[in-house]
């Protein structure tokens, strides 16, 4: 007999004449304390955030690619990891081309094997979108695809990424549900709620363990 | 670097072991301060108590309901994440687990193995395992790495390294990388994402836990901080995720008072740096992730805890670690006194499914049964009443059925029994008991000055020379309370 046989074998044995339990689930239990009047939403996300070294920046559709210029002069950064293929990285691009002092600007256009090591060694920082936000526990939601694939947002050191204010959601549960996710998720779907970070030497917390050390957010006020 | 010395081997016995750790006091600091750290952040983290316990009996809610159902769960399960393209593999002991997870590295030639947190994989000792076969296994969470290149175990299943101190994690890295770094927490986390980074880099395989699986959507969701965890799940080209069968939860919808319980009650987070959900490996049109994604279900007693109503309860645990941080006994000792893979309140009620309650006979009673592991619980395994029903079984009589736990009645003494069948008949018959009280108040003198472990710490009790009832009797004579004046 396999090992699939015998231990499905032996569970149903032991239930042997019981009913599975019906689904009880109260949502209410996992929504009603994680409401917020939607002008508080963006306040919500931004305590939480800050509150785990996210840096937040308030900004609207048609400033933030200079705000993202602006962001990595201060950190001398001089190459950003961007998808052209997106609506915000074409802006990106429309609104850098023929400004002087600008980082350079690279793509992930590629399977990662052809270029993995520069990935891990040169990029310094990227700007991918997001799918939303979550009020409740101050996260980001990040559904990595071709265009902005999933290294794109944990190698890189830096990592900006752009929210739409009208996508933040009050809670998960609310998010998942609305957007029925149940019927399909990606390879690969994200929650991010801060830079990296560990606690493990003395609960001592230090930030920039394995993924991104810097996570900047710029929340588009105007969509 | 691979090579590990097994805690159990350095003290044979968990009270000795105990001996040890109570006598070292940098090791009771070092824990004291960071138990008494996670308990704070948790109470913080739940502030509301109605909120929280409303989410508590939802949690067990959702943990029985997956039990009930879980032979059928699995399959879908099975189902789903075959038609996402990820494979699934069953393993019934931890060594066909270990053959499964190396037989797919070789298939892939594979010699570096980078490896996300997975307490499975310490069940498996999978580091060892690979070893041996000239496979490099290395830890990547911060704290996992600390202890694996210090030849331990975890002592804790959230914090697996809150034994050492920095200095003493500077002293290890000055000695075994040598890398000259301070005490300084970030230059210590810096080197450590430094010469990690490159194995991300280099990998063949990365090897992770799972924290929730979800059979609808057939999905492996896993939490985490560091980055450590998407990193040796995404980075490298094949990904074998391990877990055991109880993780499996029925909908996308459960995971979310599911994760909220966990980070909170474990670090007092609202919710982990990253929520990473797998759903398969990287398609056609994709430029990166593994292009093989397996997981690999593991037994290991399970089916076996499984039996019993009572015990199955064991196996809704979420792997939290609050019962461990609220437990008097563990802050006291530390992990390493357990002598295996889980420590602490949890580590007690599911070992012995694992290994058999003979390997691990003073476990149930390392306990002063304060409750306190219970009243934490996320999804409210009544972890003393199970210590309580280990208890009986360990000294379950030969030849008693059914056997519902593994090696059980190890601690069966005749004389221990014969005592406690005369203790219930002086109990539970007046006319022995008054006869008993005749005797003993008499010849008190001849009372033995010897009563077993008891008399190492304490004077031997010597019967009073009349007893309670007898002064009572006289009491209410004198005092005439039965007279007019009452």
């Amino acid at each position: 007999m396999s090992a699939r046989a015998n231990i499905l074998n032996k569970l149903r044995t032991s239930l042997a004449g019981t009913t599975p339990r019906p689904d009880e689930f109260d949502e209410s239990l996992v929504t009603g304390p994680w409401r917020y009047p939607p002008e508080e939403r963006i306040a919500r996300l931004r305590e939480l955030m800050e509150a785990v070294h996210t840096e937040v920046h308030q900004t609207s559709e048609g400033d933030w690619p200079a705000r993202v210029a602006e962001l990595l002069a201060k950190r001398e950064i001089t190459n950003l990891l961007y998808a052209p293929a997106t609506p915000h990285g074409e802006q990106l691009a429309r609104a850098w081309k023929g400004e002087a002092g600008r980082p350079a600007l690279r793509v992930y256009d590629r399977p990662v094997e052809e270029w993995k090591a520069e990935l891990f060694n040169d990029v310094q920082a990227s700007v991918t979108g997001t799918l939303g936000g979550i009020a409740a526990t101050g996260s980001l939601v990040l559904w990595p695809d071709r265009n902005e694939p999933r290294l794109m947002s944990l190698v890189p050191p830096v990592h900006i990424a752009l929210l739409k204010a009208s996508a933040i959601h009050d809670n998960w549960y609310n998010m998942m549900t609305d957007q029925n996710w149940a019927a399909g998720l990606p390879s690969n779907a994200l929650l991010v709620s801060g830079p990296s970070k560990t606690a493990d030497i003395e609960q001592v917390l230090a930030y920039g363990a394995h993924g991104p050390k810097e996570l900047i957010v710029l929340i588009l006020e105007d969509v | 670097m691979n090579q590990r010395i097994p805690v159990t081997e350095l003290t044979s016995d968990f009270k000795g072991r105990a001996r040890e750790a109570l006598a070292d006091s940098q090791l009771r600091s070092n824990f004291r301060t960071a138990m008494d750290s996670l308990m704070r952040k948790r109470a913080d983290a739940f502030s509301d108590e109605d909120e929280r316990e409303g989410l508590r009996e939802l949690g067990n809610h959702i943990r029985a309901r997956s039990l009930s159902n879980l032979p059928d769960l699995l399959e879908q399960l099975e189902t789903r994440l075959t038609a996402n393209g990820i494979k699934v593999h069953w393993a019934e002991t931890v060594e066909e687990a270990n053959e499964i997870v190396h037989g797919l590295i070789e298939a892939h030639d594979g010699r570096q193995v980078v490896k996300g947190k997975s307490m499975v994989s310490e069940e498996m000792e999978m580091n060892d395992y690979l070893a041996d076969r000239d496979i490099e296994c290395l830890e990547s969470d911060m704290g996992e790495y600390i202890v694996q290149l210090d030849n331990e175990k975890p002592s804790h299943i959230i914090m697996p390294a809150i034994h050492k101190n920095a200095r003493q994690v500077s002293a290890l890295f000055n000695e075994k990388l040598g890398e000259h770094v301070s005490e300084d927490v970030d230059e210590l986390i810096q080197t450590g994402r430094r010469i990690l980074r490159r194995k991300f880099l280099e990998a063949d395989v990365g090897v992770s836990g799972v924290n929730f699986a979800i059979a609808e959507t057939g999905t492996l969701l896993l939490v985490e901080n560091e980055g450590n965890g998407r990193m040796s799940t995404t980075s490298p080209p094949v990904h074998i995720a391990v877990t055991g069968i109880e993780k499996v939860v029925s909908n996308l919808r459960d995971v979310v008072p599911l994760v909220s319980l966990l980070t909170r009650s474990a670090l007092g987070q609202p919710i982990t740096t990253y929520v990473n959900l797998i759903s398969g490996p990287r398609k056609p049109d994709e430029l990166d992730g593994p292009e093989e994604v397996h997981l690999v279900l593991l037994d290991n007693g399970r089916t076996g805890a499984f039996t019993d109503a009572q015990m199955r309860q064991t196996l809704n645990c979420i792997r939290c670690g609050a019962c461990m941080n609220h437990c008097p006994v563990y802050t006291r000792v530390g992990g390493h006194t357990y002598g295996e893979v889980y420590p602490g309140p949890i580590g007690k009620i599911v070992t012995p499914h694992m290994v058999g309650l003979d390997q691990v006979p003073d476990h149930p009673s390392a306990s002063s049964l304060c409750g306190a592991c219970g009243e934490v619980c996320p999804v409210k395994i009544p972890i003393p009443e199970l210590l309580q029903r280990l208890r009986q079984e360990n000294v379950q009589a030969p030849g008693h059925e059914p056997v519902s736990v593994k090696g059980a009645g190890s601690k069966y003494s005749r004389k221990e029994r014969l005592m406690w069948r005369a203790w219930v008949m002086l109990n539970t018959r007046p006319a022995f008991y008054k006869l008993f009280l005749w005797g003993a108040t008499r010849f008190r003198a001849l009372a033995p000055k010897k009563a077993g472990p008891w008399t190492e710490n304490h004077s031997a009790p010597v019967p009073a020379a009349r007893s309670l009832h007898d002064l009572a009797r006289d009491h209410l004579k004198n005092s005439d309370i039965l007279g007019e004046k009452s």
